[in-house]
């Protein structure tokens, strides 16, 4: 059967007008802390609850964007938004009361991209103006759900990364100022044979790879054509065996990559093992950091290739594989 | 993608780094030994204060329990377990946490589909096949003293 190879799309006219993020105590005491617009120390943000938290930290992240353009609700026309937990919880409870045309999505860490992707579409297509994505995850409600309560003393593998406490709004408007989203190239699932729900990063660095390829076959470029290429969450084992994959076609792209996953904390003095992860810890990465040095002209084309890890819990305990996904946004000074 | 998934996977375990042995057994023995300790005190304390053996050894269980449960309550106990590794998690203390810290992270759910519900969740497994595992062996030494009898 012949492998569809999928298609990337190029946009004319979709610009990011405005972005924002909020992060928890820990990674607002990490190497980007004084980046991001809001740093929120309290872990259930005065709510009482880890999921109201989530939501709180993504309708913070959506309102300090809009309050940049004084755009109000009612000039947004959409919202993609995602999130981690069953029923994309921190998006649907956080975001109600903004009473803003909602589509939620899920695409495990790779939300961010996919919610970008999807904007830059709906408004080079002309259906809709200010469309915001926004994505969340929240390392308590993350761990309730996905691993062990939260004071149970099990110790992490090595291998093992950690759900940023974060969230991300971006609004995509045609603004005809950068930074603009120029293509995208929609991600396969790709199912490696790991299962094992410590590592992560090896889940998803084949997603990565794969997409990555495409979209420079499809763009005809090469990873010098880029001043960066920056995955999501990979963390120190997937970046690793990113490289290896590229390695066995002969080409090289350390030196133009970044993982959000090894930036957002401090390795060396914060115990996130292999790193960060979780939807909201490339989004923060983007909207704190990132897209700023792109729309003043630092960074004049980078890839941002989101990764997720699409793991089911139930699957994975009835002898399953953990599927990864990772799309990919070109993002331009010009 | 031009690579098998048993190459990969080959490849997945080339790079990831394995646990840092030579630290975590050391710090699992010397932790766990010194929980260990603080049980044989307690119970030459009990001893010493004229409760018969039977009984200062359950309370020595009690107390370990109670210090695990109140440590976990603090947030101090994963903290000391982040170190200890399997020290912290063999011991009664060990079984103690993974009790009490589903019933305090699920009390937001209500006390009965929260914290009655999910107070078991870790441990659950453990009573399940411990228990059974007792009546195996039960089985197995009455009929041992049935035949040599």
């Amino acid at each position: 059967m012949a492998i569809r190879e999928g298609k990337t799309f190029h946009y004319e006219n979709a610009s990011i007008l405005s972005y924002a993020a909020v992060v928890g105590k820990i990674e607002g005491e990490g190497p980007y802390g004084d980046e991001f617009d809001e740093i929120i120390e309290d872990n259930k943000g005065g709510t009482e609850t880890f999921e109201q938290a989530e939501g709180l930290f993504q309708q913070k992240a959506l309102k300090h964007a809009m309050d940049k353009t004084d755009l109000t609700a009612d000039k947004m026309d959409l919202i993609f938004a995602g999130d981690l937990l069953n029923q994309c919880t921190g998006s649907s409870y956080g975001l109600k009361d903004f009473y803003i045309p909602f589509l939620g999505i899920f695409g495990a860490c790779s939300t961010f991209a996919e919610g970008l992707l999807l904007a830059g579409a709906m408004v080079n297509a002309g259906y809709t103006d200010n469309t915001a994505a926004v994505t969340s995850s929240h390392f308590s409600s993350a761990e309730r759900q996905f691993r062990f309560p939260l004071n149970y003393g099990g110790v992490r593998t090595p291998t093992a990364q950690w759900t940023a406490t974060a969230a991300g709004a971006a609004i995509v408007a045609k603004t005809g100022k950068p930074p603009f989203i120029r293509a995208a190239t929609v991600g396969k699932i790709e199912d490696m044979g790991i299962n094992d729900l410590n590592n992560m990063g090896a889940a998803m660095a084949g997603a990565a790879y794969d997409t990555i390829l495409r979209h420079f076959r499809h763009t005809g470029t090469s990873p010098e054509s880029y001043d960066l290429i920056i995955t999501g969450d990979l963390g120190q084992v997937g970046s690793e065996m990113l490289y290896e994959l590229f390695k066995r076609d002969g080409i090289s792209i350390e030196s133009r990559h970044k993982d959000c996953g090894l930036l957002l904390y401090d390795r060396e003095k914060q115990d996130v093992h292999a790193g960060g992860s979780g939807c909201g810890c490339s989004a923060a990465m983007m909207c704190g950091h990132f897209l700023k040095h792109i729309e003043n002209g630092d960074l004049k084309r980078i890839l941002y290739a989101a990764t997720g890890a699409l793991m089911s819990p139930t699957m994975v305990q009835q002898g399953g594989n953990i599927p990864g996904i990772s799309h990919a946004v070109e993002i331009c000074y010009k | 993608m031009n690579i098998s998934n048993q190459e990969y996977g080959e490849l997945a375990k080339r790079v990831s780094p394995p646990s840092a042995m030579a630290k975590t057994i050391p710090m699992a023995f010397v932790i766990g030994g010194t929980i260990c300790v603080i049980g044989e005190a307690l119970l030459n304390l009990y001893g010493a204060l004229g409760l018969d053996r039977d009984n200062a050894a359950a309370l020595t269980s009690l107390s370990l329990i109670f210090l695990s449960i109140l440590l976990t309550g603090l947030k101090l106990y994963d903290r000391i377990a982040q170190v200890a590794g399997a020290g912290t998690l063999v011991p009664i203390t060990g079984f103690a946490n993974s009790v009490c810290s589903p019933a305090l992270d699920f009390k937001t759910e209500g006390y009965v589909l929260g914290l009655g519900a999910k107070m078991f969740v870790i441990a659950g497994p453990v009573i399940v096949y411990g228990v059974s595992a007792s009546v195996i062996y039960g089985i197995i030494y009455y009929c041992i003293k049935l035949f040599s009898a």
